[in-house]
């Protein structure tokens, strides 16, 4: 599997040095149950199973204040993504249908957010 | 002057005031925008796994496009300048991506990211100048607070979007400087408003709203500016005590006077 996450995100995860600068910056860090350092550090260790359980893979902002900020380019960021993937590529692990999307809607949202919401939580 | 144009989809709907201003205020700074005949959404979000190709395509489409028509591609909505440039950036240095993109579309000669993309802002700052804008400037918007809210997307990863400073950008205050208003620097101006998490979970997205109001208002900002729908949303809705937040569009049209003119 953890070869399978490498191949999606193009990361090597042994390049982290654990300073933990990527958490430090991340706006989402106090919401996901693990941390940008520690996911890099799963990840390496090769949790994934517990990592494509956690709450944390659906509030990654995707902000890249982690990718600019990482003294050693490991790019956490698409290392959370390819674990989202892994889930959402199965079949019927959709994080967000469509049948849910009306009551979601308020006449002020935009477009760009649904499109995204999608790209991001489902296939 | 003129390039061709992708407004992307928001602008074309619930970010028309974006693309209005960003039109006229063009036609009075001596450059116009083409839109492209054909465009389609660029999927709004990067896709950052590397074995997406579909997700690319509508963008690398628009890329070439842009390329038979002379080779500038101009947008003004930073989610869709993001996706955009690093697409691009993906076509150029990607041998892979690149292959099986030009497979997909039976590419004669492969796509390989030849287009420049640039957004609305680079355009102001590097093709016009912002001395020149200021000389065009009408109704100078003297004593306006004014904070820059940069968000995510046209900063960061700055080695792929090479846009400003990414910790420390400017790019937006000298615009509030050229527009005759007074920028208000806030530590805040360039982190996350909640993205596309918003859909799912707006209380999320009001948490990290709330502490970029607190942060521009305790430094002395009246008024915020965008260059992003998404951030214009989660700005205005999900903060619970905001300030009032326009598109710098706007702005750059109330300054040259067109504004008024037109409503």
């Amino acid at each position: 599997m953890m070869e399978t996450i490498r191949r999606i995100s193009g990361v090597n995860p042994r390049k982290c040095m654990k300073c933990g600068k990527c958490t430090a910056s991340c706006p989402a860090y106090d919401e996901m149950d693990y941390h940008p350092h520690q996911f890099v550090d799963m990840v390496e260790s090769d949790r994934i199973g517990e990592l494509m359980q956690s709450r944390g893979i659906y509030l990654c902002l995707s902000c890249f204040a982690c990718v600019e900020r990482c003294p050693r380019s490991v790019e956490p960021a698409k290392l959370i993504e390819a674990v989202r993937l892994a889930v959402i590529r199965q079949q019927g692990m959709d994080h967000l249908t469509p049948d849910q999307i009306p009551e979601k809607l308020d006449p002020a949202l935009p477009q760009q957010a649904i499109t995204s919401a999608f790209r991001k939580y489902r296939k | 002057m003129k390039f061709s144009y992708f407004p992307g989809c928001t602008l074309k709907t619930r970010g028309k005031d974006l693309d209005r201003w960003g039109r006229a205020s063009a036609e009075v700074l001596g450059f116009r925008l083409e839109e492209l005949p054909e465009w389609q959404c660029c999927g709004a979000v990067y896709p950052m796994a590397k074995d997406e190709i579909a997700t690319r395509l509508s963008s690398v489409r628009a890329l070439m496009a842009a390329g038979e028509r002379g080779g500038e591609l101009v947008t003004l909505c930073s989610a869709c300048h993001h996706v955009l440039k690093r697409v691009n950036l993906d076509l150029e240095r990607d041998e892979t991506i690149r292959d099986r993109v030009s497979r997909y579309l039976e590419l004669e000669t492969p796509y390989a990211g030849e287009t420049r993309v640039l957004h609305y802002l680079e355009v102001l700052r590097d093709r016009i100048g912002f001395e020149k804008l200021a000389g065009k400037v009408v109704h100078p918007l003297r004593g306006r607070k004014i904070g820059a809210y940069y968000g995510c997307l046209l900063l960061r990863p700055s080695r792929e979007m090479e846009f400003d400073d990414p910790e420390n950008p400017r790019i937006l205050e000298d615009f509030i400087r050229a527009i005759g208003a007074e920028p208000v620097i806030y530590a805040r101006r360039n982190e996350c408003c909640g993205g596309y998490c918003t859909v799912e979970n707006s209380a999320y997205a009001g948490r990290q709203v709330d502490r970029i109001m607190e942060n521009a208002r305790s430094c002395g900002a009246e008024l915020l500016i965008t260059a992003c729908p998404l951030c214009m949303y989660n700005l205005r809705e999900n903060a619970s005590n905001g300030l009032p937040v326009v598109y710098f569009t706007e702005l750059l049209a109330e300054a040259l006077g067109i504004k008024e003119a037109a409503t």
